[in-house]
């Protein structure tokens, strides 16, 4: 197929341009993915600290709940915020429907699972480590969990890109809420859905490549700063 | 240390949610959301004209494409100030149950059946649609349908009742309900090397075709008529009735009709405009 390399031909002479319709498209892209990872850190973090290291009855029920959730389809998550946030829905008085905001909601929904989950593994495990010098020198369980995070911030910095990958890569969602309408919710994923769509094969593979791009580089720095710090620590 | 890091997490994120609150708030009066058809959207009509109108009137119209089906039960639901989308009988009936104010013919183009060059079930240059579809279902020519409650779905299925044919009863493997956008079904379609009904912009405007070629057309049945229609204020009062109606006027004005008219691939106008009071 021809369309493979005149995709990538393409792909670089968006970069190189530095398409304006483009870089409106990444830099929406990344701000609603990143805004939503954050607020998912937040709560996953939350959610994933307590049930690693509390113990309580229903915990082994409710850690296979939080994985199965990992699963939770895109396209039914945009279902259900479309249906909280349209104008006949509960939440319809907030406005929120065909917005960035809205995007951010569904993306949240979906990642914060991810985030419970995995940092709620990572938790555990770093708690079984430390726990007899916890229970030893009578740290109370508040410097104990602040202890666990920061111990494991680059374990947890993963799981937090483990969120942003599916959040970042995911179509039914932010399509359904955001509306894919131009310069307002249009997004990587979204617009190589339309491009597909009009036939474009080349130039959807194109945005394609550059979504690959950006993710190869999100995570090349997070690995980098993993290297300094750990470099720094050794000397 | 600690906490002062997590103090200033909690900015950063109460930030972000305020900018992004924020950032959606700015322009509130000055759009309207247009609910509309992939058909539309995928021929490029909009990039085309709606920038005019903007420059003119301040007014950004915000294209939602989906499905006509999809598209009137959205604007049931008030998310929307204005629909744009081809299905006359449904549009009636929308504007009968009051969720409409009026509907207004727009513009028309016509649908054609695309095919594969060797054209299998022999129905090039048939003058009658009914009588091509028949012809692929007796050869069990493999054929994709919208399968999405679009306006060329229910354009399709009244042309199935015009030959007489039911896909959905006989079981048939070779009819098969993509259920997606005019522009996805197309390349199902020709990935599949089966026929498809498609209207004519967007199979004008499509990138992908292959060796594939409009093989019906001209028909009076395949005509595709698009109307507008301003959501009711009455059922949901945050309608931007006034924004709507400007648009509206635009679009079957002299100088909608006219840039509808002048939007043209290769020199093929892709669409007609037909407003009564437009040129």
């Amino acid at each position: 197929m021809q369309d493979f390399g005149q995709a990538f031909a393409l792909a670089l002479q968006l970069i190189v341009s530095a398409d304006p319709a483009l870089s409106e498209i990444i830099f929406l892209s990344l701000s609603v993915s990143l805004s939503a990872v954050a607020i998912a850190s937040v709560i996953g973090l939350g959610i994933g600290a307590t049930v690693g290291i509390v113990r309580f009855p229903g915990r082994g029920a409710l850690i296979v709940f939080l994985n199965a959730l990992m699963g939770l389809p895109p396209v039914v998550v945009g279902l259900l915020v479309y249906m909280a946030l349209s104008h006949a829905g509960p939440l319809g008085w907030l406005h929120l429907l065909y917005t960035p905001t809205a995007m951010i909601i569904a993306q949240t929904v979906l990642v914060t699972p991810i985030i419970a989950s995995l940092s709620r593994q990572v938790i555990e495990d770093f708690h079984s480590e430390y726990r007899e010098q916890f229970v030893s020198l009578g740290v109370p369980l508040k410097t104990a969990v602040a202890a666990l995070v920061w111990d494991a911030r680059y374990s947890l910095l993963t799981v937090a890109l483990a969120g942003l990958g599916r959040a970042v890569a995911e179509v039914g969602a932010v399509i359904i809420v955001g509306g894919n309408i131009k310069h307002v919710t249009r997004v990587m994923t979204t617009a190589i859905a339309l491009e597909t769509s009009k036939g474009d094969l080349a130039l959807a593979l194109a945005l394609g490549l550059i979504l690959i791009l950006i993710a190869l580089s999100v995570n090349a720095t997070v690995s980098l700063l993993r290297l300094s710090a750990s470099s720094r620590a050794y000397v | 240390m600690l906490t002062a890091r997590l103090r200033r997490a909690w900015v950063v994120l109460g930030l972000t949610l305020w900018l992004s609150f924020s950032g959606t708030g700015q322009a509130e009066e000055r759009f309207i959301i247009l609910q509309s058809t992939t058909s539309t959207q995928n021929s490029g009509l909009f990039d085309a004209i709606l920038p005019r109108f903007q420059t003119k009137t301040g007014i950004e119209v915000r294209v939602v494409a989906v499905g006509t089906g999809q598209a009137l039960k959205n604007a049931r639901n008030g998310d929307g100030d204005v629909l744009l989308v081809h299905a006359k009988p449904e549009e009636e009936a929308f504007v009968a149950e009051g969720w409409g104010v009026k509907r207004y013919d727009v513009m028309s183009n016509d649908f054609v059946i695309i095919g594969p060059a060797n054209d299998p079930a022999d129905i090039a240059g048939l003058p009658r649609a009914g009588a091509a579809l028949r012809k692929i279902s007796q050869t069990q020519a493999a054929f994709v349908s919208r399968g999405d409650e679009s306006g060329t779905h229910k354009k399709e299925r009244a042309l199935w009742k015009v030959a007489a044919v039911d896909p959905l009863e006989t079981g048939a493997t070779w009819y098969r309900e993509a259920g997606a956008g005019m522009g996805a079904t197309l390349n199902t379609a020709v990935g599949m090397r089966a026929y498809t009904l498609t209207d004519r912009g967007t199979w004008l405007s499509f990138r992908n075709k292959g060796d594939y070629t409009i093989l019906v057309e001209g028909d009076s049945q395949l005509f595709n008529q698009y109307g507008a229609i301003l959501v009711n204020p009455a059922k949901h009062p945050h309608v931007k009735a006034g924004l709507g109606q400007q648009f509206i006027d635009w679009l079957v004005g002299p100088e909608g009709q006219s840039l509808i008219a002048g939007y043209a691939i290769a020199g093929q106008p892709l669409f007609f405009p037909n407003a009564p009071g437009g040129e």
